[in-house]
């Protein structure tokens, strides 16, 4: 399907990834790489992806954990002397590995994101209660009950501050319309999906 | 001219000099030691009335060499500028109270250290005589253009767009050169997108209506004789003799011979094409597919290779940088790109060299284009059954790649048309003949190409082409006059000068027909072309003492100096460029200039007044190149830093004209230590008469042997190459050097 060194990988990346239009602006000076505070702990930095990108390595960006490192602290951006939106075009790339079932599993960034768009998409509103409690949870009863207790004291201030509603846990607030997003949001879906299919051969 | 010379001196007193120095013991000392005529002070001598009191004198005729005692040489030259006297420069300002301490204990050192100046300015000034140009001048408004490519008709537009006539010679018979052979350029105009009409049909059209241009196909000069104003050069065929008042040397470059390079499959597929190759295909699909050579199948991928044979140190490939492939290997995916930009064109390089902002410009758009760019080391490009495969390293991936393709397209380099070396023929010369037949058969395996043929064919003492300096490219002054070459009134331009492109081509051919366009206008009035511009002094040598030991005709930088059937220099007074590289050669000392000679320099040095040895007074010359050294010395004074009040600064038109017997004859007169400064030689020279300064540091390497004769330490004479900006270096140069006398002691040769 993608064959090495040939564009179609980047043609797929082009079409289907957030900012994937930018790849092939890289210039590979690496200063993107040298400004990551994470930069250490990933598997192929993002100079690095961009390059394989090229070279069509696909199943190897795709399945790589590396743009799941990404905290957006925005540094490469900042610097990238060609401004190409890294932080973005790592994020597109993320969603894209995961839309297509190559993510890494139990990838916590991965998890977490998972959770969070969830608990969003459901209501149109991010409900906080929720969030924090399926994030603690999230990898199995024993840990979610030590992490609970270890954010207590944060928990109980902003109960006292009315920064948190405990009764969020019974459904809580969401959009004026949370149908109408339903189906925007499934349209968007059946869009992207259609453009992914041309790609699949 | 006056029958008498009639000196005066005139002391500035401002700028402070006259609150350090007892200027009116100047004036006396002017009297008695440089026995002149009229000593003069003014408060402002720079000022118009301090002017116009110099004026004054010369328009009365009281004076016909004067000194002016104030600031260096190099400041204030339009103030100090007079018509129809002999002028020194003796610098209080720069050279005496500025480096030195405003203490009651320096000034008596100080005061000596003027004094000794104002001698040794009407010294220097007693046997200068007024430079006049010699009469041997000619001035044709006719430039000569060797090779027809772009350079050169730009040039040529260029030459009769200023009103002058241009004559084309080419050997070829069309104009148009490589460039013609490109199916399109790079852009020169912002947004640099897209490839442009190479522009060359229009250029052509523009020559040919042009009644200021001639031009010659399929010819060749045969024969160049004579010196700017006045060459004549024979074109043949059955052209004759015509007379030209410059030329420029627009021979362009010979693309790199790709079948030296097996690895990379040249020229055993079709397939495996070089960058004009290439531009050969695209012109054949023009703006359609490209088609694949072997088979006529549409190309579907293609690989640039870039430094195919260049910047490489390996045996037979070029080892430097061509500068334009990046640009060319851009362009030519872009060819693809545009007629399909489902076509897959990569570009593998090691690093990308895209000069200007056009240059990053135009990158860009090839990379908007989806030209992909792959940072690796091309091994081997593969060719079997039919088919291309290219093995490299990816750098940024860290592994090795074998890729089928299309179409390889290889970036080899540009080796210029510059003729015959003639610094192999001096060094050929010298060989037995057996040992050249040798070593030739060996060199030509190292160098891909040896000049076969002459291009100028110059009748020349120094060989029949412009030198060169490396990698056969010609040679000139790269930082200051990079137009100017070795052989005065004769420019190259385009790739024979440098690697280049077409936009820089422009540059170079507008500036060659400028400076062209300058030299001849120089050479009908006998002024001296870079960096001595308008001097009009020029060698004169007594025959009488000439020895026929060639030593000025071989040392000459520029080859000014032919020699007659008895081995006598002729000296071509507008292909000189005044450095005096002669003047110092010369082991009999026959050549001077008018306002500048072994004399005046040498009676400079004589003229202090040397203390005796218990007076614990040494006294040091420094001999200064005026271009690079003397100016620092002077920056050294402007930023106030000390030096030993012991030294005296003669200025130097080039360290290559310092002649052996001011040594001797400074060290027989009791100067204890001698520092001369120089510029930077060697293959990256700074030298502004090029081999001046190597010239002068060999001749110093061999003044050990005097100085053993003179039973003296061979620490008391000293060589150094100084640059401009090296203001903190000189004084302490000049310190240490007070030191070491110190420890050594005294020169006992003090009468």
């Amino acid at each position: 399907m993608s064959e090495q060194y040939r564009n179609n990988f980047l043609r797929e990346v082009e079409a289907n990834v957030e900012e994937g239009e930018w790849v092939k602006r890289c210039m590979q000076c690496g200063v993107c790489s040298g400004s990551c505070p994470l930069g250490p702990h990933w598997e192929h930095p993002p100079q690095e992806l961009f390059m394989m990108i090229r070279a069509g390595k696909r199943d190897e960006v795709l399945k790589s954990s590396s743009m799941w490192m990404c905290t957006s602290c925005y540094n490469c951006i900042a610097r990238c002397p060609r401004e190409l939106p890294i932080t973005h075009i790592m994020h597109g790339l993320a969603h894209y590995a995961e839309r297509l079932g190559l993510a890494p599993k139990n990838q916590q960034t991965n998890k977490f994101a998972q959770r969070f768009w969830n608990n969003l998409s459901k209501t149109g509103r991010v409900n906080e209660l929720k969030l924090t409690l399926s994030f603690y949870f999230m990898n199995g009863f024993m840990a979610g009950v030590k992490m609970s207790l270890n954010m207590q004291k944060v928990g109980l201030g902003m109960l006292l501050s009315k920064r948190l509603n405990p009764f969020e846990i019974l459904g809580g607030h969401g959009c004026k319309d949370s149908k109408g997003l339903q189906a925007i949001l499934k349209k968007a879906r059946e869009i992207e999906d259609a453009k992914i299919a041309k790609f699949q051969g | 001219m006056a029958d008498k010379k009639k000196l005066g001196a005139y002391i500035c007193k401002g700028c402070g000099i006259s609150e350090r120095l007892d200027i009116d013991e100047l004036a006396k000392i002017a009297k008695s030691d440089g026995k002149v005529a009229i000593a003069k002070q003014h408060d402002f001598l720079c000022n118009s009335d301090g002017v116009k009191m110099i004026q004054a004198d010369i328009d009365a005729g009281e004076v016909s060499h004067i000194v002016i005692a104030a600031c260096s040489r190099r400041a204030k030259t339009d103030a100090f500028r007079f018509d129809n006297v002999a002028i020194a420069r003796t610098n209080l300002r720069e050279g005496v109270i500025w480096v030195r301490p405003d203490t009651e204990d320096a000034k008596e050192t100080t005061q000596e250290m003027a004094e000794d100046y104002i001698r040794m300015g009407c010294a220097e000034v007693k046997f200068m005589t007024l430079p006049s140009a010699s009469g041997e001048q000619g001035r044709v408004d006719h430039v000569l253009v060797v090779g027809g490519g772009f350079t050169g008709l730009t040039a040529a537009l260029e030459i009769a767009k200023a009103g002058y006539l241009a004559t084309i010679v080419e050997k070829t018979g069309a104009l148009g050169g490589t460039a013609a052979q490109l199916y399109k350029r790079t852009p020169v105009r912002s947004p640099f997108a897209d490839p442009q009409d190479n522009g060359i049909a229009d250029l052509i059209q523009q020559i040919e209506s042009n009644d200021k241009i001639t031009v010659h196909l399929n010819a060749t000069v045969s024969k160049t004789e004579g010196a700017p104003g006045r060459f004549n050069a024979d074109i043949s065929p059955d052209i004759g003799t015509k007379t030209f008042g410059s030329i420029i040397q627009a021979s362009g470059f010979t693309p790199y011979d790709a079948t030296q390079l097996p690895e990379f499959s040249y020229g055993k597929t079709p397939d495996v094409v070089d960058q004009l190759g290439l531009e050969a295909l695209a012109k054949e699909a023009n703006g359609g597919a490209i088609k694949r050579p072997s088979d006529g199948k549409e190309v579907k991928n293609v690989v640039f290779v870039q430094c195919a044979g260049q910047r490489s140190e390996k045996e037979g490939h070029l080892s430097y940088c061509s500068g334009h492939c990046c640009m060319t290997s851009v362009k030519q995916a872009m060819y693809f790109k545009d007629a399909n930009p489902t076509v897959d064109a990569m570009v593998i390089y090691t690093e990308l060299r895209m000069p200007g902002a056009a240059g990053e410009d135009f990158y860009r758009n090839g990379q908007d284009k989806g030209v992909t760019f792959t940072k690796g080391i091309v091994s081997e490009v593969v060719s079997e059954a039919g088919k291309v495969s290219v093995k490299f390293k990816d750098l940024i991936l860290n592994e090795e790649v074998d890729l089928e393709s299309d179409l390889v397209v290889l970036a080899t380099g540009m080796v210029a048309n510059s003729g015959i070396d003639s610094e192999i023929l001096l060094t050929e010369e010298d060989e037995k003949t057996e040992e050249k037949a040798e070593e030739k058969t060996e060199e030509k395996t190292i160098i891909p190409i040896v000049p076969a043929e002459s291009i100028l064919n110059l009748e020349y003492r120094q060989g029949p082409d412009l030198p060169q300096l490396v990698n056969g490219f010609t040679d000139s002054h790269f930082i200051c006059f990079p137009y100017e070459t070795r052989r005065t009134g004769i420019y190259a331009a385009g790739p024979v000068r440098r690697p280049m492109d077409m936009a820089q081509a422009t540059e170079d051919a507008t500036g060659a027909a400028l400076k062209a366009i300058q030299a001849l206008e120089n050479a009908g009035i006998g002024r001296a072309a870079h960096p001595r511009s308008g001097d009009l002094s020029f060698p004169i040598f007594r025959k009488e003492g000439c020895t026929q030991c060639k030593r000025c005709t071989v040392e000459c930088p520029f080859g000014a100096i032919n020699e007659d059937e008895k081995g006598y220099p002729q000296f071509n007074e507008a292909r000189c460029r005044r450095c005096g590289t002669c003047m110092g050669a010369c082991p009999v000392r026959v050549i001077s200039f008018e306002n500048y000679s072994v004399e005046t320099v040498g009676q400079a040095i004589k003229s202090v007044d040397m203390p005796d040895e218990f007076d614990e007074k040494p006294r040091l010359l420094v001999l200064a190149c005026e271009n690079d050294a003397y100016p620092a010395l002077d920056m050294a004074g402007m930023t106030r830093r000390e030096y030993s009040a012991f030294v005296r600064i003669i200025p130097v038109r080039c360290l290559g004209s310092v002649n052996t017997i001011w040594i001797s004859d400074a060290l027989n007169s009791g100067y204890d230590g001698i520092i001369l400064m120089g510029c930077q030689k060697g293959d990256d020279y700074q030298c502004h008469f090029v081999k001046g300064s190597e010239m002068a540091h060999y001749r110093m390497s061999k003044i050990g042997d005097t100085l053993q004769q003179l039973q003296l330490e061979t620490e008391r004479v000293q060589t150094y190459e100084i640059a401009i900006t090296d203001m903190e270096r000189v004084p302490k140069i000049i310190n240490d050097m007070a030191a070491t006398i110190e420890k050594i002691g005294m020169n006992p040769f003090k009468f």
